[in-house]
């Protein structure tokens, strides 16, 4: 049964008739056209599907989309700001701190939440921030120094 | 669907090649320069499984455009799935052309459009293909330069080609674009084509490190993988598969899975899915749908699956066999009999089998997730009876292969449900199909005999495979007296293997690295000698000898006699045309027995590198992934019920595994390039396990080394 949920949406109010059962994954991809938000497993292991709920990374898979009724959801795409990247977009494409690129919108929300929870992570604490989130091409190295980068600039900037 | 019978047919039925008529092909791209060549008569096949050598194309393909509007495309049925060849082919193609990388595109593995290929796998892309692309580059520049003479009324050898401009050398005023003289025409040069050695220090872009051209696209979201796509009208599919491999439908009700709204059910035989516009509710029908099966018992699981495989009627071949073992074994003061066990290993790409699949008009559109767009467009044709012009396979991003989206079983399920429902349908694998339907890297077993003289001196090498392959089963070292044999299924025998294997990254040659360079790491021990002074001492091929030096100089290695306690090992390997080396260090609890990897440095030499960058990153890789196979993968079975389904029962490298990871690439440009998407994985299990033994005395003859095992090994020492 369809049903009228409003959020926040990337920064926009979105009102949408939508089967609030459905998970959020599904929804953003399938119903909102938002792909960036990958399918990697579909029971919160990979962590390829993790979005920002009121600016806590969360598994989209995990949760219906009547869940987040009246929260403040950003996915990949709502990231960058008038067409310039956020900082952790930016030190992962310095970094080439991907391969196949498909565990790294994950990646990105994941780290994004971790420096909006801790500004300054040590080495230590980013990777037990990041250990869930699964990357098969071995991308893990570059990803720290990637997320240490953003944490530099973010201070510095921000 | 049985994988194994479509392998063979795939073999039987492949060897024509069915090309896209050349009117067509100009219908779908319009006018320009093209070069079209013929380059798989050179084709080296070697490290290439049997069942993917497959006939050569007949006719010619395009590979090359320079459009009017002076863009110079590459097309090529290579696809991009991480490895980088989306930045390194430019890279190959600009500096015969002179022009700047950014302006070179690549269409890549799009079967109306793209040059037949086999498949993207063994390292191959720059080896063989980018070398055959580079040289019908420098014919296309020929091309324009003679175009260019008749365009200008000068000779070509006064003209100079600079980022796409053709100058007159004597008079800088005339001048002509590639544009210019690619409007209004079409032309069409046609080459046979040999890869040929040539001086590559003269090039600019070649050997110059690049960042991926595609991480703008994926660090946004915008890059599109084949689960993105969207037709209008399109369905989700869900399949109802078996619990078990080998087994039998025996009744099915799919009553239940019918009411959920909007479902649908289509079947063909034993073939049965549910369609649904949402994807959740296509998960929640398929739950719903009661089935029955008979099973086989199979008398194997993942405990006695290397006895199983020891003891089974095998067709054995000899791989190599010089001197003679038993006059070798005469020679030595000490003998070594060892038995080395690999088990089964998934690929785990993050992306999981994908396809979306259109039949409109009679035409069958396939956007897919794989290694081998033209394997799966011939795989359709076939499944369906279809013909080559009637289906197209479209190969967005891949995320990850490994080898395991050589297969492509989900693009013809999609297209199989799409002609039964008339709709546009997206099938996008679970992780528990993913799992279930893997072609696994294949278990094995290995014995070794091997002895010393007096001197630590190798002098004989009796090296038997059983059902893992032999690709890396050399023996590297220099030793008089070898005997290499593979023990592989027999025909009309049980089936050894149980479920689809298939190629993993460096496919067989993990296993086989593993088991030589622990037997290696056991007579340097017993010979009381340093295992990298061992190694050196046996050793003549210079690649090899190269490696160890400069990984001994980046790690700092001081020489020591194993076990130290330090818990420092060495290993070498050879893959894809390309030498690695690796030192690690590991901490060893002995109480828990976990291994915690602190250090891993790698050298590689890999000949001419076209892009350091990229593969620097693809060692990083290797180096990561590999940990995952020596430590923790392993998939579990018993018969045909696989019992790792999940990511939590079957983990893979996390963050908190990351050792500091070092690497170096020797400098090689006077040779030609070699693979780097695979060499630097192959020797991790035995870098690891010779560490573990010089930390602690303990040895580990099989992977993963689990802290069970590595306990286990600690009780015997």
């Amino acid at each position: 049964m369809e049903e009228t949920i409003k959020f926040q949406l990337n920064g926009k109010k979105t009102e949408s008739l939508i089967d609030p059962k459905q998970t959020l994954l599904w929804a953003l991809r399938n119903h909102f056209g938002l792909t960036g938000t990958k399918f990697g497993c579909g029971m919160g292991f990979c962590g390829a599907c993790t979005v920002l709920i009121d600016n806590e990374p969360v598994r989209s898979c995990q949760l219906s989309v009547g869940d987040t009724a009246g929260k403040n959801i950003i996915t990949v795409e709502g990231l960058a700001n008038d067409g310039k990247l956020h900082p952790v977009q930016k030190a992962f494409v310095e970094h080439d701190a991907l391969q196949c690129g498909f565990c790294t919108p994950g990646m990105i929300m994941n780290a994004t939440g971790l420096l909006i929870k801790n500004p300054a992570p040590s080495v230590q604490q980013i990777k037990e921030g990041m250990e869930n989130n699964l990357c098969r091409c071995g991308a893990h190295m570059r990803i720290i120094e990637a997320v240490q980068t953003a944490s530099k600039e973010m201070k510095g900037g921000k | 669907m049985k994988k194994e019978k479509i392998k063979d047919q795939y073999v039987l039925q492949t060897s024509e090649h069915h090309g896209m008529p050349r009117r067509d092909f100009f219908k779908v791209l319009g006018g320009g320069i093209f070069i079209f060549f013929r380059p798989w008569g050179a084709l080296d096949l070697t490290g290439t499984p049997a069942v993917q050598a497959r006939g050569v194309p007949k006719d010619y393909n395009a590979f090359l455009r320079i459009a009017e509007d002076g863009t110079i495309t590459c097309y090529t049925g290579k696809i991009e799935m991480g490895q980088g060849i989306i930045t390194s082919l430019p890279q190959m193609m600009a500096d015969e052309l002179n022009v700047s990388v950014e302006k070179i595109k690549i269409i890549m593995g799009d079967t109306d459009i793209c040059p037949w290929d086999q498949g993207t796998w063994g390292s191959q892309s720059t080896r063989i293909f980018g070398q055959l692309m580079r040289t019908a580059t420098a014919e296309a520049r020929g091309a324009l330069m003679e175009l260019g003479s008749a365009k200008l009324g000068v000779p070509v050898s006064q003209l100079i080609v600079k980022d796409g401009v053709v100058t007159d050398t004597k008079d800088p005023k005339k001048t002509v674009s590639y544009a210019q003289l690619a409007e209004g025409k079409r032309i069409e040069k046609f080459l046979d084509v040999k890869p040929s050695m040539e001086d590559f220090t003269k090039y600019k872009e070649i050997g110059k490190s690049y960042n991926r051209k595609d991480s703008l696209l994926k660090v946004t979201g915008e890059a599109k993988y084949t689960g993105d796509m969207k037709l209008p009208g399109m369905v989700f599919a869900r399949i109802l598969r078996p619990p078990s491999h080998a087994t039998k439908l025996t009744s099915v009700d799919y009553s239940a899975a019918e009411k959920i709204a909007g479902t649908k059910v289509v079947r063909d035989g034993d073939f049965i899915a549910v369609l649904n516009e949402s994807r959740d509710k296509a998960d929640e029908a398929i739950v719903k749908i009661k089935a029955e099966y008979s099973f086989k018992e199979l008398p194997v699981n993942d405990k006695t699956i290397y006895e199983y495989m020891v003891k089974a009627d095998s067709t054995v071949t000899s791989v190599k066999s010089t001197g003679d073992i038993e006059a070798g074994q005469k020679l030595c003061d000490k003998v070594f009999d060892s038995e080395y066990h690999d088990p089964y290993v998934a690929h785990v790409a993050i992306e999981t089998h994908s396809a979306l699949a259109q039949l409109e008009n009679g035409k069958m559109t396939v956007w897919a997730a794989t290694q081998s767009p033209f394997g799966l467009r011939e795989g359709i044709m076939r499944e369906l009876g279809m013909a080559a012009d009637k289906v197209r396979v479209i190969t967005p991003f891949v995320g990850g292969g490994f080898g395991g989206k050589g297969e492509f079983q989900q693009g013809v399920e999609a297209a199989k449900i799409a002609k039964l429902s008339g709709k546009p349908v997206m099938l996008v694998w679970t992780r528990e199909e993913e799992f279930f339907y893997d072609t696994f890297h294949p278990a094995g077993v290995i014995k070794v005999k091997s002895g010393i003289d007096k001197t630590g001196l190798i002098k004989f090498w009796d090296y038997n495979v059983f059902y893992s392959g032999t690709r890396g089963a050399d023996a590297l070292y220099e030793i008089p007296n070898i005997h290499i044999s593979h023990h592989s299924q027999k025909n009309g025998s049980s089936p050894v293997h149980q479920f689809g294997t298939g190629a993993w990254r460096a496919p067989n040659n993990n296993t086989n690295t593993f088991a030589r360079e622990v037997q290696i790491d056991v007579m340097a021990a017993a010979a009381g000698m340093d295992p990298l002074e061992f190694r050196r001492k046996n050793l003549k091929d210079e690649h090899l000898l190269g490696c160890l030096k400069a990984v001994a100089d980046k790690f700092g290695y001081v020489t020591g006699k194993a076990p130290s306690g330090r818990g420092i090992g060495v290993a070498i390997g050879s893959d894809a045309g390309a030498w690695v080396a690796h030192i690690a260090e590991v901490k060893v609890d002995k109480k828990t027995g976990k291994v915690e990897v602190v250090r891993i440095t790698c050298a590689q030499d890999m000949g001419l590198c076209i892009n350091p960058e990229g593969a620097t990153i693809q060692m990083e890789g290797c180096i990561t992934m590999g940990l995952g196979y020596t430590l923790g993968e392993e998939v579990l079975f018993e018969g045909g019920k696989i019992l790792t389904l999940s990511l939590d029962a079957y983990k893979i490298p996390l963050f908190s595994w990351l050792p500091k990871i070092e690497t170096v690439i020797l400098d090689r440009k006077n040779e030609p390039p070699q693979g780097g998407g695979e060499p630097a994985i192959i020797a991790i299990g035995a870098v690891v396990a010779n560490a573990i033994f010089d930390a602690t005395g303990a040895r580990l003859y099989r992977m993963p080394m689990t802290p069970e095992r590595v306990l286990e090994a600690l009780k015997k020492v």
